[in-house]
């Protein structure tokens, strides 16, 4: 589902004295339907900046990335943005959101997107919101003056709430509870149960040796560190 | 799928001076583009080519039109560019006051655009302008007032709402959250995105404001000196800038 | 008898023959503003100059001329044109609409259907219909000539917003021909049904804005209107006080501080050929 082949990048800093910065470099691997993926690495190996070249965050200098049949490295943006639609979910560290939107409209926005009606998405919303222990009270409020860990839950309550066949996981149990962990874990089973190809980054080691099936450290395909 | 709005190769000067150069691109159907650069960069002139309201030195824009397929919009008769303007084509300036009659009553404001195009039933076009009053979130009672009497970001909404009546498939919009206060500046962005989102719009916004942009837009292009100098995806350009000047515009916002 | 000071109706040949051309081109386009060199005339804008030069390069030495200011023929402005023309060109002058060959007319159309072989010249303040609402005279004339007459209903709709029903109750606008939207000048909505179709030919001459246009004889006019708000001809809801006329425009007058008031035939001539023939209002002496 998800293929990389010979994937590399470098930061060019016009401003800095031109430096070039070589962050990854010939990176290979495929995740199959699923298949739950772990990177792992010191921090600064360039794990949150691989997964940002998987979803085309991040430029790709060479080599491909391939998510169903896209090379996201060579797509159009109008192919990225579909593909990201409908393919390739994200949940990120950080929520962005437009401020004043409720939390119910920003879970249901990715259904919305899809054509999904706005009273079903709605309901899968709820439905997500509920099972991550945010209240009901706060649901039509903005979830851009909630605390940390509730803003990750809505975060990952959004990222679920499309059944995508390939998703990017950053850190989704940081700054969680036990019970939230557990329901993040769950969601992230049922979703591999379904057939979704995972890549994930767990700091949290348990949490990683309950989902993934494997690792990938990337470390080794830093310039630098590895050579 | 065809591409809505084909362009290629505009160029505008004014006299020595460079206002946009052999700029090129593909728009299609649903898509929203973001146009950033400092002022004088040439995103204003390019949109005003784009439009129509300034006729290019060289360069071609190529619209999908709903009857007769892709035209050339710079070679186009003047009748047939500015019906194309009253229906399919949308223009939102950033001072409201240039988009709308201070004079008419909103409801006129709004009906104007279906009286060009034919309407003569009074009733009907009052209930389709109270039903956008209510879409851009101003109060159905406030139909028959000026917008004279209009906040700032009500007549900035009222003039989305004028804009958009004649349900058009290509929104322009030339910093359209502009001189707004940042409240207001919020509930404009969330309510383009709506419609946006709802209509299948596809738009071009020219605005130095990166957050818009990243919130509004899908794809972005960031000119410098009236050139083209990066073209992406929104968030790619953004968080991962190849060009030196885009590097020093993302760079140089303000952390709040 | 003519004054030989003056060339025949005023006006010198060449300016005669400019505004011949003008008012040509008029009546080839119908409901088109023809621009023309308007020339000082001995009389202020306001008072019919542009009326009076259409006048002076139509008449003819056989020509019977008649005047009107809002129907009667009997007032300052009315008398005033009537002898400038009695004195520069030397026609025949009338009060009867059926013997008159040319009428002059400020705000009014007579009574009496107009007949073949009759012209009516009006006097126009502002030509130009779209004005209230675009003042860039560049702008207008773009809308004319590629039709963009939305504006013209925004006006309508803000009238109706406003007042419940169409308030214009003069200058009303109207489309000639089903092309252009046309500036009746300031009768009475009352008489717009009377431009359509009508067998004078129709002049209208704007002095101070240099315009002339022109409806030839059985032109299609319509007034423009909304399909749940249609035209309606109005006036007065009485019958004339002096001659009883029920179909014909009124004036209100009022009589005493009292609120005592009136309702009389605005056309004079009608009014007095209907009481010379019997006919007896309420008020009438």
């Amino acid at each position: 589902m998800i293929e990389l082949r010979e994937v590399s990048k470098t930061f060019t800093l016009h401003n800095q004295g031109s430096a070039v910065i070589g962050v990854i470099s010939n990176v290979s691997f495929t995740v199959a339907p699923g298949e739950c993926v772990a990177l792992t690495g010191a921090s600064g190996a360039g794990k949150s900046t691989l997964m940002r070249m998987i979803y085309g965050n991040y430029l790709t200098q060479s080599g491909e990335i391939r998510i169903g049949d896209v090379d996201i490295v060579q797509a159009e943006p109008r192919e990225v943005i579909a593909l990201r639609r409908e393919v390739l979910g994200y949940v990120s560290q950080f929520l962005r959101v437009v401020p004043r939107v409720p939390t119910l409209d920003v879970v249901a926005d990715p259904l919305r997107a899809l054509g999904v009606s706005g009273a079903d998405a709605h309901s899968r919303a709820e439905e997500l919101l509920r099972q991550l222990n945010i209240p009901e009270r706060l649901w039509s409020l903005s979830p851009t003056t909630f605390s940390g860990g509730e803003q990750q839950r809505v975060n990952i309550a959004r990222g679920f709430a499309h059944a995508y066949p390939a998703m990017l996981l950053d850190e989704p149990t940081a700054s969680l509870d036990a019970a939230n962990r557990e329901v993040v874990l769950t969601l992230i089973e049922a979703a591999k149960a379904r057939g979704a190809a995972i890549i994930g980054i767990f700091h949290d080691e348990a949490a990683r040796a309950r989902v993934c099936d494997r690792e990938i450290d990337v470390s080794c395909f830093t310039p630098g560190l590895a050579a | 799928m065809t591409a809505l709005l084909s362009v290629s190769g505009i160029t505008k000067n004014y006299g020595a001076y460079v206002g946009c150069a052999d700029v090129s691109f593909d728009l299609y159907p649903g898509e929203v583009m973001g146009i950033v650069g400092e002022s004088g960069s040439g995103k204003s002139t390019l949109l005003n080519c784009l439009a129509g309201h300034l006729t290019p030195d060289r360069g071609e824009v190529v619209f999908d039109t709903r009857a007769d397929g892709p035209k050339d919009t710079v070679t186009l008769s003047e009748p047939e560019r500015r019906m194309l303007s009253r229906t399919d084509w949308a223009f939102v300036h950033q001072h409201a006051r240039d988009g709308l009659r201070m004079g008419v009553s909103a409801g006129g404001n709004v009906g104007e655009r279906l009286m060009a195009v034919g309407e003569r039933h009074y009733g009907n076009i009052r209930d389709k302008a109270t039903d956008w009053l209510e879409r851009v979130e101003i109060d159905a009672t406030r139909v028959d007032d000026r917008p004279t009497t209009f906040s700032g970001g009500m007549q900035q909404r009222l003039q989305i709402a004028r804009n958009l009546v004649t349900g058009p498939r290509l929104v322009f919009m030339d910093e359209p959250t502009g001189g707004l206060d940042v409240s207001v500046q919020a509930r404009l962005l969330d309510l383009l995105r709506g419609l946006v989102r709802d209509m299948g719009l596809s738009a071009i916004i020219v605005t130095h404001d990166l957050a818009v942009v990243r919130l509004l837009a899908d794809r972005l292009m960031v000119m410098k000196s009236g050139r083209v100098v990066e073209a992406g995806l929104t968030d790619q350009v953004l968080d991962d800038p190849q060009h030196a000047y885009s590097q020093l515009l993302v760079s140089s916002v303000l952390q709040v | 008898m003519t004054d030989q000071a003056y060339n025949f109706a005023y006006l010198d040949e060449q300016t005669k023959r400019m505004i011949r051309r003008a008012i040509l081109k008029g009546l080839a386009i119908p409901g088109y503003q023809v621009p023309f060199a308007s020339r000082e005339m001995p009389m202020p804008y306001g008072w019919g100059t542009g009326g009076v030069q259409v006048s002076a390069a139509i008449l003819t030495p056989e020509d019977t001329f008649k005047v009107i200011d809002q129907g009667a023929d009997d007032t300052t402005n009315a008398v005033s044109i009537r002898t400038f023309f009695e004195r520069t060109a030397g026609v025949e002058t009338t009060t009867t609409t059926a013997d008159a060959s040319v009428i002059q007319t400020r705000h009014r159309i007579p009574e009496d259907p107009l007949s073949a072989g009759q012209i009516l010249v009006y006097q126009v303040p502002i030509p130009e219909p779209l004005r209230f609402l675009e003042p860039r005279e560049s702008e207008t004339r773009k809308m004319h000539s590629l039709e963009e007459y939305g504006l013209m209903h925004v006006k309508l709709y803000e009238d109706i917003s406003r007042h419940g029903h169409i308030a214009t109750a003069y200058a009303y606008p109207v489309k000639v021909e089903g092309r252009y939207v046309m500036d009746p000048s300031p009768i009475p909505k009352f008489d717009n049904p009377k431009l359509d179709g009508m067998e004078a030919i129709q002049l209208f001459g704007a002095g101070r804005e240099q315009r002339i246009y022109a409806l030839p004889p059985y032109t299609h006019v319509v007034s423009l209107d909304f399909e749940d708000h249609p035209f309606e001809a109005s006036k007065a809801d009485h019958p004339c006080g002096m001659c009883g006329a029920e179909d014909s425009y009124l004036d209100e007058v009022i009589m005493d501080d009292a609120g005592g008031r009136m309702f009389v035939c605005s056309d004079t001539d009608y009014c007095e050929a209907r009481q010379a023939a019997g006919h007896r209002g309420k008020d009438a002496a």
